[in-house]
């Protein structure tokens, strides 16, 4: 395994806010990286730096070698994707318009789709198992089924690497389940690099094979989730006592929050 | 198959020969109907000299040039509607939203009350005065939403066009209370909307820029897709957003200077048309910018014939009519977003 993703003492404010001080990380190739941390923790700028949305301001930051804010920006959108944690259409697409846009960084200068491009769509769509709603109007659909189609858009961007900023924030505990389990998928069977950013810590336990926990925008851990995932670490993160043991019937690491640390018990 | 799972290039086929027909449709008979009748095999018979031909010069003297401004002002407005929309991810933004079409209207409303109405060879300065008034405009609100060293902002590019058309507006009242009758009364017979600009000329000269607008649509119109899904998703798939962004404004900038110094600020056609096209073809752009030219065209061809047979002998201006029909709709759109 080699270093998709490398960041060396990275840093970015946004005005004169620092927002992530000295982050150093790397994601290799084939892995599966949760970024825990509490609300305002730098966890979705951290995403936009890896996406190229937003430009560095100090240190570096590498994709399979290259500056990321050198990499012309279709280049890089033909290798990284990334799924907002909410996405709004001001018009009404259909799900197959909105997936077919995962496309734009494949297509030529007049930017239509062919039939490679909606073999690509359909097969993203078949992936993330919301082929039916294909003939659906996005804006219609429940939460759950509208995080799956835009996974299916970035999918079809057929991206090495694929940022998620906060994918079950709406949705419910099934659909949570359901959706860590097209992750794990995903992250096996089509050799996507995988980055998480969430706060639902029993989420990343259950997917993620490394960690990194941010903290004000600092590196406070990172390893892997066995190490990392400790009660300690929990405290450290969200000021709350917890339980951290092995779910035999889960299968991973479950943590249980306690109480709040210092309150009475 | 559904209309959205055709391929696109055969909607677009689909798009160009349907709404291409109602174009050129428009654009042969309207110029037949008015106080006199035309025939228009009469008018296109070569072998009656054109001096003795009177269909053939009411066809192409008065009533032709008149069809096609409606044309290239409806085509212009609709596409920079279109552009704004998705630019500003808001439904209900319009060429006026720029603050342009107020500027257009200082231009032509101080040639006209300094006096500077006699044309000069086949240059007439009200036009020319209201495109330099759309263009200007056009340009202080780029320099407020572009500060150094900042992104351009879209919030303070509409905030910006609000702002000046009020402020402009103020002025051209005050223009207006400080001049005569007459001019007054021209200056309001210019803000209505009319499309009787006497000739060719007034039209060729507004091509290039409707030409350029055109060319710059085309362009953008698959990254604007992309920018109706928000900034940062648009950029993560490829998108130029800023570069998208000042693109769109110039684009809808130069459709709307041409349009308004053609024809005076016609109203609610960059509005009505887009959403009546997106009923019809979808919401994507790329279908959504040739439909909503095409249509806007004919759109305008219809208004101004309603305008020029409605009250015979008057012939009203057609802005009059784009607004009876585009107000309701616009509130019907309204009341159904909300």
């Amino acid at each position: 395994m080699c270093g998709l993703l490398r960041a060396a003492d990275l840093s970015f404010a946004y005005g004169a806010a620092p927002v992530l001080r000295d982050i150093s990380l790397e994601v290799s190739r084939g892995a599966f990286v949760g970024v825990l941390g509490p609300n305002g923790c730098g966890k979705s700028t951290l995403l936009k730096l890896m996406a190229g949305i937003v430009p560095p301001q100090g240190g570096s930051l590498l994709f399979d070698g290259e500056p990321v804010s050198r990499i012309p920006r279709r280049r890089l959108a033909r290798r990284v994707a990334i799924v907002p944690q909410e996405t709004h259409p001001a018009f009404d697409y259909s799900v197959l318009e909105m997936v077919l846009m995962g496309r734009h960084p494949h297509l030529g200068a007049f930017a239509f789709e062919g039939p490679a491009d909606v073999v690509a769509a359909h097969d993203a769509l078949a992936a993330t198992g919301t082929a039916h709603l294909a003939t659906r109007s996005y804006m219609t659909l429940s939460g759950g089924e509208k995080q799956r189609v835009i996974i299916a858009s970035a999918l079809a961007q057929a991206p090495d690497l694929l940022l998620l900023d906060e994918p079950t924030a709406s949705l419910d505990l099934g659909h949570q389940l359901g959706l860590a389990a097209l992750l794990r998928d995903l992250n096996a069977a089509r050799a996507v690099t995988l980055v998480l950013a969430t706060h639902d810590l029993n989420l990343a336990a259950s997917v993620c094979s490394r960690l990194v926990l941010l903290r004000q925008g600092r590196v406070l851990a990172q390893g892997p989730t066995a190490e990392v995932l400790t009660p300690a670490n929990v405290q450290a993160l969200y000021d709350v006592d917890a339980d951290v043991t092995f779910h035999p019937g889960a299968g991973h690491l479950m943590v249980t929050p306690l109480r709040r640390h210092g309150a009475q018990a | 198959m559904s209309w959205s799972q055709r391929p696109l290039r055969s909607r677009l086929v689909v798009v160009l020969v349907g709404f291409g027909s109602l174009a050129l449709a428009s654009a042969l008979l309207a110029p037949l109907v008015g106080s006199t009748h035309v025939s228009l095999a009469r008018a296109l018979d070569r072998s009656i000299p054109f001096a003795d031909n009177p269909d053939a010069q009411i066809f192409f003297l008065s009533r032709l040039p008149r069809v096609l401004t409606a044309m290239v002002v409806g085509a212009a407005l609709t596409t920079a509607g279109v552009v704004l929309q998705a630019m500003f991810r808001n439904p209900l933004a319009a060429p006026e939203t720029l603050g342009v079409s107020a500027g257009a209207a200082l231009g032509a409303i101080l040639a006209i009350v300094l006096g500077f109405t006699a044309s000069v060879g086949p240059f007439s300065p009200v036009p020319a005065a209201s495109l330099g008034g759309a263009l200007a405009a056009a340009v202080a609100v780029y320099l407020l939403a572009s500060a150094p060293r900042r992104p351009l902002s879209t919030t303070v590019l509409l905030l910006a066009g609000v702002t000046l058309n009020a402020l402009i507006s103020a002025v051209i009242l005050f223009v207006q209370y400080l001049s005569d009758f007459t001019q007054s009364f021209r200056a309001l017979r210019w803000m209505v909307g009319d499309l009787d600009v006497g000739g060719y000329v007034p039209i060729l000269a507004a091509l290039p820029l409707v030409a350029v607008a055109f060319g710059l649509a085309a362009r953008i119109a698959a990254p604007l897709n992309l920018l109706t899904l928000g900034g940062d998703l648009a950029a993560s798939r490829g998108v130029h957003v800023e570069q998208t962004h000042r693109v769109a404004f110039l684009t809808a900038a130069l459709a709307t200077s041409a349009a308004v110094s053609l024809a005076g600020p016609v109203a609610f056609v960059g509005i009505v048309v887009p959403h009546l096209v997106r009923l019809i073809v979808g919401v994507d752009n790329r279908l959504v910018l040739p439909a909503s030219a095409l249509f806007g065209a004919a759109f305008l061809v219809g208004c101004d014939l309603i305008a020029r047979t409605i009250m015979p002998p008057i012939e009203i201006p057609v802005g009059i009519i784009t607004a009876v029909i585009g107000g309701p709709f616009f509130l019907w759109l309204l009341v159904r977003n909300a």
